[in-house]
């Protein structure tokens, strides 16, 4: 780890609040052990649940707060795949928002203070980028059949650059998954330890104010990447999900 | 003076991949930039290519985050 002391009494530990602990005693962790990681899965799961499922069960004509929130990401989400999938993307609606409201609820309940941000790991991000990866090869090959290596073998360019264009395509179909989980687990394990690390200058007293404006400023804007971030990977779900419906360019 | 000259490395490394991260950031800013500049020309059309914008800076990101892995695969892998 590459946490040292910094001298003057100052500790910073900004990647401690990563690690994974069983939630009861102390033993070595198995894939059985429930940890911290379980217990905010589970949690943002029912949040997810609990907005959606709960919060637009009034299905009042005039919505109230949960149930705005819920219609905006629902709304949201259907656009976003209408936009770049077409119309036939719609009918991977549901996985779509789920992965959407998922995310972001793991981003936000991460910003909860103590809390333990599930995204920041690359294991639960690798698993849903692996999950989009896979679904979309599927999808491919099952709707386009042998059609689908198209994707690769770009026909509107020149002949001569058609094998560099194919060992481009496929090195950067390969690395989707890679990027997509990068890129989730990466901004949230950036975010939260530059928010600790201001945290820990607060020890100093010359430089508290600042820090804590700081830390203050960061959250916000950390508040805005826990969006962003589960906005992003779902656009490039669906721009994966289009190659896989429409893949000659 | 101790420790040995592969962990020296390998610490010069993760610092140089840091450049890697600068650059996506020019990246990601020259992305912003232009889709500003074009939505300032043309305003009624910049709501519908807000999808393009961050599709087109989740690619620049995406470079810069691979400079990240190395870090990380240098820390903790290597």
């Amino acid at each position: 780890m590459a946490t040292e002391e910094t001298g003057g009494g100052l500790e910073f530990h900004p990647m401690d609040q990563f690690v994974v602990s069983p939630l009861f005693g102390d033993g070595p962790v198995a894939w059985y052990t429930p940890t911290n990681v379980t217990l905010w899965l589970a949690l943002t799961a029912l949040a997810s649940i609990a907005v959606l499922v709960l919060g637009t069960r009034g299905r009042a004509i005039v919505p109230n707060r949960a149930q705005s929130v819920a219609e905006l990401a629902y709304g949201l989400v259907h656009k976003m795949i209408e936009d770049i999938a077409g119309k036939d993307g719609l009918r991977y609606f549901p996985y779509i928002l789920t992965l959407f409201m998922f995310i972001v609820f793991a981003n936000l309940l991460g910003l909860v203070p103590m809390a333990f941000t599930t995204t920041s790991h690359i294991a639960v991000t690798g698993v849903l980028a692996l999950a989009v990866f896979f679904g979309v090869t599927i999808i491919g090959f099952v709707k386009n059949g042998a059609h689908f290596l198209d994707l690769f073998w770009v026909r509107s360019a020149p002949l001569a650059v058609r094998p560099v264009l194919a060992v481009i395509e496929v090195i950067s179909y390969f690395v989707r998954p890679l990027s997509l989980s990068i890129r989730l687990a990466g901004n949230m394990i950036a975010g939260h330890a530059v928010i600790k690390v201001f945290a820990g200058f607060a020890a100093i007293a010359a430089v508290a104010p600042v820090a804590i404006i700081a830390v203050i400023g960061m959250y916000a804007f950390e508040v805005l990447v826990a969006i962003v971030q589960a906005y992003v990977f779902t656009i490039l779900t669906c721009v994966y999900l289009k190659d896989a419906l429409h893949p000659s360019h | 003076m101790e420790g040995n000259i592969g962990e020296l490395g390998q610490y010069i490394g993760v610092g140089l991949t840091a450049f890697g991260m600068g650059f996506a950031a020019l990246g990601v800013g020259n992305v912003a930039g232009n889709f500003l500049a074009g939505a300032l020309r043309n305003p009624s059309a910049a709501a519908s290519q807000t999808a393009t914008l961050f599709i087109g800076m989740a690619f620049a990101e995406a470079l810069g985050i691979f400079s990240f892995l190395v870090a990380l695969l240098l820390m903790f892998a290597v």
